[in-house]
């Protein structure tokens, strides 16, 4: 157990020994014991590109060169920008290396720690004005970026406990709890207007004013890590990075609402988030932060995990907590809410990871500060996973309303291949395709609504012109369709409806009348279905329908896939004037649908053609056509 | 009395107790809206959707049985945008749903069919894959077709929360959820106690008793064979509402008539094996509180989902039960040895038919020691809803019968046997005859009351001149685990308690005619009925086990006395403890 003062000389101590990493910015220059701060990546994406080695190597590299003492090596969360991965970044001048092997491990140590030459191939390439590779907070990924939940993340260690509280780590509880009634907190998260980040954006500061006001002598904290949406990873960088963080926040939700057990659901398919959430817990109960006596500050609070079985439906907060139960994960009816009768049956209080992100943040830096960001009704930062048709598929934070353009064109990179930005689905599967004529929307809640999309937990899915919009929607629909609990009719068997409808749209076998029926049945299924996920599954068609509504005009009337992606409607030709009969096309046909002769116009024979794209890919003169 | 709330239905004001539901303030100011999944005091959780209603400010529709009631609502249960909904979900539900209902046993009563005609569905509105499943119907006393399931889950939730036995749940998940056992067992291999309430919750065909009623017909047909009907107590009060009676009309005289006229030899009352049961059982009873190292509290035997329970749920504790054979197995054992003796029939030629309000039962005549003649003791088991089925099979209008009665020489039954009906009856028979074995006069009043209803458990001390006799009387197994619970852990103090299993009784077996959620909701059947078999205790002549001269009759000519070693080897039975999931 640690006093409050001994956690005060740990911060003291740390934050030298941070001092070196320059992106955090605050600190004043080092007293640099150790010259040099290796830090490797060790979000899941990077770690799947084999980090872990190469921190090894490194390690050894480092031995071997007598550079012990000389360098101090970690593994942190995730950086963002996964597309260049795996990553690593040496400090204090903050090169940023992409697409490290494990082989380059000992160049790096050799040249750049022990000669002081970065090794120029391995660099991001943007340059500044003066032709020198630009540092890792000056890019252009980050430079628009405002990291406010992902601040720690690729920053600190974050098995760790000490890196954490030299970032100010547990200040903001200790804050709390020192010079803040229960209901000073509660007012200062209301006055920060943060929303919950989960998807629908109801006010935290009022969620917890509820959880404060009902009366029961047992409530719970719960924190939904059960992150679901295809393509969405925010939440899992957060407790891959920062675990601490989400459980100081909840330490804090604890002491305003009078709870003193948290949960936190994770996925078991988050293998990394969950070990370092066990680490996470594990020190702060050594520290004596978690306990019966948290910090010595007269309150008990402590956290236990749940791993959930990858039920995306148990991302709704009433079957989190069933789940939790360890019940079948079915949402119920609310009313009740959690907040009123939740986790067996006892006031809950329930945010999902990012919410938690900002707490600390506010409490210490106070409600102005974080209502300085974003716009009018959507205050602070979001953290979107960007990915799709982007050159940098990674994670961004940026303050609220933040336009579409600047994500995609500026921190995104743009659309790879020089193909034509066509939409981008925000939401996942509960929400919406927005179209390119509304790239300049800013983004915040009620923007994305009133497009027909969500801000939901944050994924970002962009689409350029070899997207179709039906596949799209019956990609999306699909996934609902098997993620429903089947609990309710209208999602049960509606959405199942629904998506035999688009199939037949993809299939050219649909009518006009059927258009019809579909957007009738998707506002059934939005009306009467139990829990969110039914009502807003059909989001993805009705959004599709709303601007891209010709596209689906063309599969109906004209049996045409105008971005040539449902293979009913394409048929592949080979167009006679740009074939020069090489022959590779045939020989690689898996079909033998292609006959032709060497250096003689090749055909394809459409009752064999199986559609599946190798001949197109092996073309040299680009001759087939769909 | 309750914060009263008042709101408005389509504009109607109408005020309710805080906290009732939309559904029934509507139906309190007299609009009804269809359910499919609720089941008052049951569930309401708001999964079939078939309820929703506009509540002015709110988004999307709610589902009126699980929103409760605010000042100042305005709930409107007939619009346009309702109607049409409610109609795409009941298509919704028609497009998964095996349309075989021209032949389904649940034509005429299935409550899809009904929302189907009152909203005008079209049956293929929506027509995409649809789920087949094989029918679990490995069992002697259950079939489940799942394709006719609509998943409204009452039957989970009986189960589950009346029974507490919960053998079935949810499996799968979005279109491939289906009801089922724990790793898609079949029931047969299952700690199910096969009492059949789910059955007479489910609004459609997708859960039915095995059906024996041709077994029937071919004996009926064989000259060879010898075909005796026993009818239990709870029937008669039960079947004339498949023939349009009101709910609680005892027709027993018709019921008698209608089965002779299928042609059967013999019928028989069953609660002169009752009575048989109240001697032994009786008898058994005194001697184990004579007996300070007996094991007490005696525990009744004749409800065989109960003796499943405690099989498979507290072996431990099976020594607590009674010996005795149910009534039904008692009425067999005597058919093939006294009856077949008396009347030198050979018992391998007798099939005896028992009509019952149970698909437990059906179980029952399979087990263990439960062949007294060396032949089994039944050898079919229908239920009430088969009896009617069969009659109405061959043409008999059970309402147009003429009031019959039971056959001689062993027909007679007290009417403290018809009292077995009803949660409580076996008590008070039992108590009838025991007073006055015990104290040797009659007790001061043979109306024991405190047993009576349907109050969840029940418990007397009954005073016979000194012996004071503390009972407890439960039904459901959710009230059983009480006790059972109570006998473990040494807090109970009873030496007599009585089990059913079903809510009420036999009376309200799960065998027994269905009635839709509509008639559940509003309706106490259990009750109706058991106030007809009270009725008729009160207006008997007979109303004591052992004064019945049939009984007096069997002992003198054929068992000797009650408990004797005949009587241990023909109306005796043994249990077995029961692995949950072989």
């Amino acid at each position: 157990m640690k006093t409050l003062q001994e956690l005060q000389q740990i911060r003291d101590r740390m934050k030298g020994c941070l001092c070196n990493r320059a992106m955090a910015g605050e600190f004043e220059p080092a007293d640099a014991t150790v010259k040099y701060h290796i830090l490797v990546c060790g979000g899941t994406g990077c770690t799947s590109g084999n980090s872990k080695t190469i921190t090894e190597e490194l390690k050894a590299a480092i031995d071997a060169n007598g550079l012990t003492s000389d360098v101090k090596l970690i593994m942190t969360g995730c950086f963002g920008l996964c597309a260049k991965g795996p990553i690593v970044v040496v400090y204090p001048d903050g090169s940023f290396y992409q697409h490290v092997k494990p082989e380059d491990a000992r160049e790096i140590v050799e040249e750049h720690i022990k000669n002081g030459r970065p090794v120029e191939r391995l660099l991001h390439s943007e340059k500044d004005a003066d032709g020198a590779h630009k540092a890792i907070n000056e890019t252009s990924f980050y430079k628009s970026q405002r990291r406010v939940v992902l601040r720690n993340c690729g920053l600190i260690d974050p098995e760790n406990i000490d890196e954490y509280l030299a970032r100010d780590g547990y200040k903001a509880y200790e804050k709390a709890l020192t010079s803040m009634t229960q209901l000073e907190v509660i007012d200062e998260i209301k006055k920060s207007g943060l929303r919950g980040r989960g998807g629908g954006g109801f006010p935290t500061g009022t969620k917890w004013e509820f959880a404060h006001n009902s009366v029961s002598d047992v409530k719970y904290v719960v924190c939904n890590a059960d992150e679901g949406d295809p393509g969405a990873f925010m939440d899992r960088s957060v407790l891959e990075g920062d675990p601490h963080t989400v459980i100081e926040a909840m330490m804090i939700a604890g002491y305003a609402i009078g709870a003193e057990k948290g949960y936190i659901y994770v996925r078991a398919e988050y293998p990394i988030a969950v070990h370092r959430l066990e680490v996470a817990i594990g020190q702060a109960r050594a520290y004596g932060i978690l306990g019966d006596n948290a910090m010595g500050l007269g309150k008990k609070f402590d956290i236990e995990l749940r791993l959930g079985a990858g039920a995306f439906v148990c991302g709704e907060e009433t079957a989190l907590l069933q789940s939790t139960e360890g019940k079948r994960g079915e949402p119920r009816q609310r009313p009740p809410f959690p907040a009123v009768k939740g986790l067996f049956g006892q006031p809950t209080l329930i945010n999902n990871v990012e919410t938690y992100g900002n707490i600390t943040q506010i409490i210490l830096n106070g409600a102005d500060w974080f209502a300085s960001m974003g716009t009018e009704k959507s205050k602070g930062t979001k953290v979107f996973a960007l990915g799709g048709k982007i050159i940098n598929t990674g994670l961004v934070e940026i303050p609220m309303g933040t336009t579409l353009r600047t994500i995609i064109e500026e921190i995104g990179g743009g659309v790879p291949g020089g193909k034509k930005f066509k939409a981008a689905q925000t939401g996942g599967p509960s929400g919406g395709c927005i179209p390119a004529s509304l790239i300049d929307t800013k983004i915040d809640y009620d923007n994305l609504i009133a497009i027909g999309s969500m801000m939901g937990s944050g994924g970002l899915i962009v689409m350029d012109e070899d997207n179709c919009m039906v596949d799209i929607a019956k990609f999306f629909l699909e996934f609902t369709v098997d993620e429903s609990c089947g609990k309710c009719t209208p999602c049960r068997i509606g959405n199942k409806r629904l998506y035999e409808m688009l199939d037949k749209v993809t299939k050219g076998t649909a009518t006009m009348e059927d258009l019809d029926k579909m957007e009738e049945l998707c506002y059934y299924i939005k009306e009467n279905s139990l829990c969110g996920l039914g009502q807003t599954a059909p989001n993805p068609v009705l959004s599709t329908l709303r601007y891209f509504r010709e596209e689906y005009i063309a599969h109906v009337r004209d049996k045409k896939c105008p971005a040539g992606v449902c293979k009913a409607l394409v048929s592949y030709k080979i167009n006679a004037d740009k074939c020069v009969g090489c022959t590779l096309c045939k020989r690689n046909c898996p079909v033998n649908a292609i006959s032709g002769e060497l250096k003689q116009t090749h055909v394809i024979d459409p009752q064999k053609c199986i559609k599946c794209g190798a001949c197109i890919a092996r073309c040299p003169k680009g001759a087939i056509e769909k | 009395m309750k914060k009263q709330v008042t709101l408005k239905i389509n504009n109607v004001p109408v005020t309710v107790d805080e906290g009732t539901r939309v559904l029934d303030a509507a139906r309190a100011a007299g609009f009804d809206i269809p359910t499919l999944c609720y089941l008052k005091d049951i569930t309401n959780e708001g999964s079939c959707r078939v309820c929703v209603v506009e509540i002015k400010g709110m988004r999307n529709l709610a589902a009126s049985c699980s929103t409760t009631v605010r000042e100042g609502m305005e709930v409107f249960t007939n619009t346009p945008k309702v109607k049409k909904s409610r109609k795409t979900t009941i298509e919704l539900l028609l497009s998964n749903h095996e349309k075989k209902c021209l032949s389904c046993v649940r034509n005429g009563n299935c409550e899809l069919s009904k929302l189907s005609q009152e909203y005008g569905c079209d049956p293929v509105a929506y027509e995409g894959a649809t789920k087949k499943y094989v029918l679990d119907d490995d069992n002697p006393y259950l079939v489940r077709d799942n394709n006719k399931c609509i998943l409204c889950r009452r039957c989970v939730a009986v189960c589950n929360k009346v029974q507490g036995v919960g053998v079935i749940g949810a499996n799968g998940r979005g279109f491939n959820t289906h009801i089922g056992c724990a790793f898609e067992r079949p029931l047969h291999t299952v700690p199910c106690v096969a009492c059949g309430q789910c059955i007479n919750v489910c609004p459609v065909g997708a859960l039915t008793e095995r059906d024996n009623t041709k077994e029937v017909l071919d004996a009926i047909a064989d000259p060879e064979k010898y075909v005796i009907v026993g009818t239990a107590p709870s029937v008669r009060v039960a079947v004339g509402e498949e023939f349009g009676y009101p709910i609680g009309s005892d027709v027993e005289g018709k019921m008698v008539s209608a089965i002779k006229a299928l042609g059967v030899e013999k019928v028989f009352d069953v609660d002169m094996a009752a009575d048989m049961t109240i001697m032994e059982e009786g008898t058994e009873f005194l001697s184990r509180l004579r007996d300070p190292n007996a094991c007490l509290p005696m525990i009744t035997s004749c409800s065989p989902g109960w003796i499943r329970y405690i099989e498979y749920y507290y072996p431990e504790l099976i020594g607590h039960l009674s010996t005795c054979k149910s009534p039904q197995q008692m009425f067999g054992a005597i058919m093939k040895t006294y009856y077949a003796e008396k009347c030198k029939i050979d018992p391998a030629k007798i099939v005896v038919v028992a009509v019952m309000p149970c698909t437990a039962k059906k179980f029952e005549r399979t087990r263990d020691h439960q062949s007294a003649a060396g032949y089994p003791d039944i050898d079919i088991v229908l239920t009430t809803r088969e009896l009617a089925k069969l009659l109405k099979s061959q043409g008999i209008d059970l309402a147009a019968m003429p009031n019959g009665q039971f056959d001689d020489p062993v027909g007679l039954g007290s009417s403290a046997g018809l009292l077995f009906g009803a949660t409580g009856g076996v008590m008070e028979a039992a108590l009838r005859t025991v007073y006055e074995k015990v104290t040797g006069q009659e007790p001061p009043s043979i109306d024991f009351k405190a047993v009576r209803g349907t109050k969840g458990i029940k418990t007397a001390v009954v005073d016979m001149n000194g012996t004071k006799v503390k009972v407890a009387v439960a039904h459901t197994l959710a009230n059983a685990k009480v006790i059972m619970e109570q006998i473990k852990n040494g807090t109970s103090d009873y030496q007599f308690v009585e089990i059913m299993t079903c809510p009420g009784g036999c009376v309200n077996g799960g065998g027994q005619p269905i009635h839709s959620a509509k008639v559940l909701n509003t309706t106490d059947v259990k009750t109706l009925r058991a106030k007809a078999i009270y009725k008729s205790d009160k207006k008997a002549n007979l109303r004591k086990s052992h004064e019945n001269p049939v009984v007096k009759k069997l002992y003198a000519e054929y068992f000797g006395e009650p408990n004797s070693h005949k009587a241990h080897e023909i109306l005796h039975t043994s249990y077995t403890k029961r692995t949950k999931f072989e």
